[in-house]
């Protein structure tokens, strides 16, 4: 390579901050998600002294951090291109199994261990279909929603299981505070923190992204695909587990109808937040602005009076505002660079 | 040459944001004549052909067919005005017959609710029988080879009664041999009275094949020339603006008697090739010729263990290295460089830096596992430099590169593992006359720092003008190499064609 002649150096080398360099198209989203969410609260807080207070906000906190631990998990298996409609149903399990376990008579540590271990085997049959059948996670997804939802409620007999005998110290985790800091909240925050970290930084997480982004180059790189989408799925599962066990230890019950719709909210708060669901796109922290955004909307309609009937209506069009947003910003980006291009 | 204009267009100029892709450009076209428009990738080709088709609207300019100005505000009014663009990548819905897509356009004018399929089989038949008589209507197109869909495509344009076509670099995907089928269907399109626009960077089919050349440089009509009247060296030189000296880089004769690099020994995966046996030696370039379909690619893939192998064995400097996966293959120093770029070889979506680290996570990381962002940067930029990539930023996505630099960034992905071999397919496909060259002068400059390069092509000029030996093969076998005096394309295709393999294959035998 010595021996090349001219050297233009047109290639810019890293002069520019580090932050910067990490995608600034995904961080110039994560800041406007910010600006939304900040704007709107404003807003909220003329038509509601209550809202800008540090309640409502724990409140809030309180309401997505669980659903948030999912949120981690979709995202980083929208990024690997594939997609998970089972969450709600596996959440729900998780919380069954582990109830079911403590009522008969295991110590709730390891019941609970026992849920977690029981939804990310759900992930790992899902992930064999997909991988080794060749199955696209969709379908698949959608028949483990309807089958664990299934066995959700045969396990119960249909009816919410009552876990008020689970020992304070377990209970600790859904119902305490450290500080005046709920431990739902600094467990979801340690999630968020670790998962986003690594997704920026491990090698292992950089294959995801090559995965979902093509995933026939990923192959011709030497990447074993089906192993990294294998591991994917599992990870989605498990977390969707792990915020089942929480709920239980939040609610001191296991409901086999928990969850129900819960997929919806997850994936919608992942998109809003640039997860892409051709894959190869999506940050954690943008995930969990998602979620806020679509937290905040609910509490100002909620505040504002709006009739119940009416605030999935209006969540929905947020959702299709922002994505359509987003795509029309982004085609535009698009055709702009990618014309002159080649001039 | 007293046929008259039938497409006249003068002073043509579009521009995208701040960039001018066409400056006043002019093109004519003569009924019956096979023009071809040259230049350079981004020289403004395809953008003066899609102002042609009504896809883009021009800023300024006049066109005029058949000597009124006509406007050309949509593909549907283009159809309607006789002019037909089959485009460089195949558009055809792969999961319907070859009939219902010929009809596409026709059906999609059409006001009646129900398909009527009879009269769509009948008017295929019609357009194929005058193109393709192997091509049964009734098939799926996904079915069908490249050379074929590339056929159906040109039937839909003519199903359309167009008297203008345009054909957009037809055969970048075929062989040599499905491209002079291709030129057989265009000499009788020209007897009928049918005007053909021709775009290639090809300039051997060029000036077998067309009677005028028209050359843009950067968005700008540079000239019209007669082919009989000039040689590809001059259309080059008015391409690039500059004298390109010799197109290939020279080669390296040493490189015979050197030792030798890899050895494969009766390679074969019980399918698609079979008894592959080839040297490759220290400092040479091995070509690897063959028709499409002939089992170029797969032996390749077999090579890096992207395919599974059934039988033989990989040598590298005489160690066994048959390899069970890719990642084997790259731990060993042996990678491949895919023909598909968009596809396979880049991933246009992320940065160009990430994508130049994607074969060894290992070599940008620390403490066991963690990215480290200044070591990637700075491999990127090092590699990025020695192939003298041209990018804003290496946090662009590749997707804002052009071909050619595209190509450069799937090269540096290879050169990222410090590489002993390269198996490199279709190293320059789409790529323009300037990358072209400076790919090859890279390829060469690699492989006298000792890289072992094998190369496929299905460009003859490019097997002859870069490799020192070229290996043929024919229906998954090896039926010969041609070297020195004997690398001429009447070789090659001898062997390609299948004749001379029979021959060969007794003479082992007996």
């Amino acid at each position: 390579m010595a021996t090349m002649s001219d050297k233009k150096l047109d290639v810019s080398l890293s002069s520019e901050p580090r932050w910067i360099s990490w995608g600034s198209v995904g961080n110039m989203r994560e800041l406007g998600l910010i600006l939304i969410i900040a704007a709107l609260s404003i807003a909220m807080s003329f038509a509601s002294p209550y809202f800008l207070t540090w309640n409502n906000f724990r409140a809030m906190l309180m309401s997505f951090s669980v659903e948030g631990i999912v949120v981690v998990g979709m995202t980083i298996l929208l990024i690997v291109g594939a997609i998970d409609l089972s969450v709600g149903s596996v959440v729900c399990f998780a919380m069954v199994v582990g109830g079911y376990l403590f009522l008969a008579g295991v110590d709730p540590w390891i019941a609970c261990l026992v849920g977690i271990g029981a939804s990310g085997l759900v992930g790992a049959v899902m992930a064999l279909c997909v991988t080794r059948i060749g199955l696209h996670s969709f379908i698949v997804s959608l028949a483990a929603m309807v089958i664990v939802r299934g066995l959700c409620l045969a396990i119960t007999g249909g009816t919410p299981l009552s876990l008020f005998s689970l020992p304070p110290s377990f209970k600790f985790i859904g119902q305490g505070n450290i500080y005046g800091l709920p431990v739902v909240i600094i467990i979801f925050a340690v999630v968020v923190l670790i998962f986003d970290f690594l997704l920026r930084r491990a090698t292992v997480f950089r294959k995801v992204f090559y995965t979902g982004s093509n995933e026939k180059a990923a192959t011709y790189s030497g990447i074993r695909t089906d192993r990294v989408k294998f591991w994917c799925i599992v990870l989605c599962s498990t977390l969707s587990g792990v915020a089942g066990v929480i709920y239980m230890a939040r609610f001191g019950a296991a409901t086999p109808t928990f969850g129900v719709g819960m997929e919806l909210n997850v994936i919608a708060a992942a998109v809003i937040g640039g997860a892409s669901l051709k894959g190869g796109s999506g940050t954690i922290l943008g995930a969990i602005l998602g979620m806020a955004l679509l937290s905040v909307v609910s509490s100002s309609l909620i505040l504002l009076d709006v009739s119940v009937y009416w605030q999935d209506a209006i969540r929905g069009m947020i959702l299709l505002a922002a994505v359509a947003l987003d795509h029309l910003l982004h085609s535009r980006k698009r055709t702009r660079t990618e014309k002159p291009a080649k001039g | 040459m007293a046929q008259p204009f039938v497409l006249e267009a003068t002073g043509i100029s579009k521009a995208f944001g701040p960039v001018r892709a066409l400056d006043g450009v002019n093109f004519s076209l003569r009924k019956g004549e096979v023009h071809a428009l040259m230049g350079e990738n981004g020289a403004g080709k395809s953008t003066l052909m899609n102002i042609f088709d009504g896809i883009l609207r021009a800023d300024k300019g006049e066109i005029r067919l058949d000597g009124r100005p006509v406007e050309i505000v949509s593909p549907q009014r283009a159809q309607e005005l006789g002019i037909g663009l089959v485009h460089q990548e195949i558009a055809l819905c792969p999961d319907v017959s070859v009939a219902e897509n010929i009809s596409m356009a026709a059906t999609n004018r059409r006001r009646n609710l129900l398909m009527n399929y009879g009269e769509v089989r009948r008017r295929a038949r019609q357009v194929l029988a005058s193109l393709a008589h192997d091509i049964d209507p009734e098939a799926l197109v996904g079915t069908l080879s490249i050379s074929e869909q590339q056929i159906v495509e040109i039937a839909k344009a003519l199903s359309l009664d167009c008297s203008i076509l345009i054909l957009d670099e037809p055969t970048a995907a075929l062989t040599g041999r499905e491209a002079a089928k291709l030129f057989e269907i265009m000499a009788s399109l020209k007897a009928r009275g049918i005007s053909i626009v021709y775009i290639s960077h090809r300039m051997a089919e060029i000036f077998a094949n067309c009677d005028r050349i028209t050359v843009l440089r950067d968005g700008r009509y540079i000239c019209t020339e007669n082919v009989a009247e000039t040689g590809p060296e001059e259309i080059v030189r008015r391409m690039v603006g500059r004298h390109m000296g010799d197109l290939y880089p020279p080669k390296n004769p040493g490189s015979a008697s050197a030792p030798i690099v890899l050895a494969t020994e009766a390679l074969g995966d019980g399918e698609r090739f079979a008894d592959v046996t080839m040297e490759l030696r220290q400092g040479e370039i091995l070509g690897i010729a063959g028709l499409i379909g002939a089992g170029r690619t797969e032996t390749a893939l077999g090579i890096c263990g992207l395919n599974p192998l059934k039988s033989g064995r990989v040598l590298l400097d005489g160690r066994d290295v048959t390899p069970k996966s890719y990642s084997d293959s790259i731990a060993n120093g042996i990678v491949y460089l895919s023909e598909d770029r968009k596809g396979a070889g880049v991933f246009v979506d992320l940065p160009i830096d990430q994508n130049v680290s994607a074969l060894d996570l290992a070599r940008i990381s620390k403490l066991g596992g963690l990215l480290s962002r200044t070591k990637e940067q700075a491999q990127a930029g090092k590699l990025g430099a020695s192939l003298n990539l041209k990018c804003g930023s290496l946090s662009d996505p590749v997707s804002t590169l052009s071909g050619g630099n595209q190509q450069k960034v799937a090269i540096a992905k290879m050169l990222s593992v410090k590489p002993k071999v390269i198996v490199l397919d279709e190293p320059t496909r789409g790529v323009d006359v300037g990358a072209k060259a400076e790919i090859h002068r890279i390829l060469r400059d690699l492989a006298n720092a000792g890289t072992g390069i094998i190369a496929i092509s299905s460009e003859l000029p490019e097997l002859i003008g870069l490799c020192d030996r070229v290996a043929v093969i024919h229906e998954g076998r090896m039926v010969g190499e041609v070297s020195g005096e004997n690398l001429t394309e009447e070789h090659i295709m001898h062997l390609a064609s299948g004749l001379a393999g029979e021959r060969k294959a007794h003479g082992h035998h007996e």
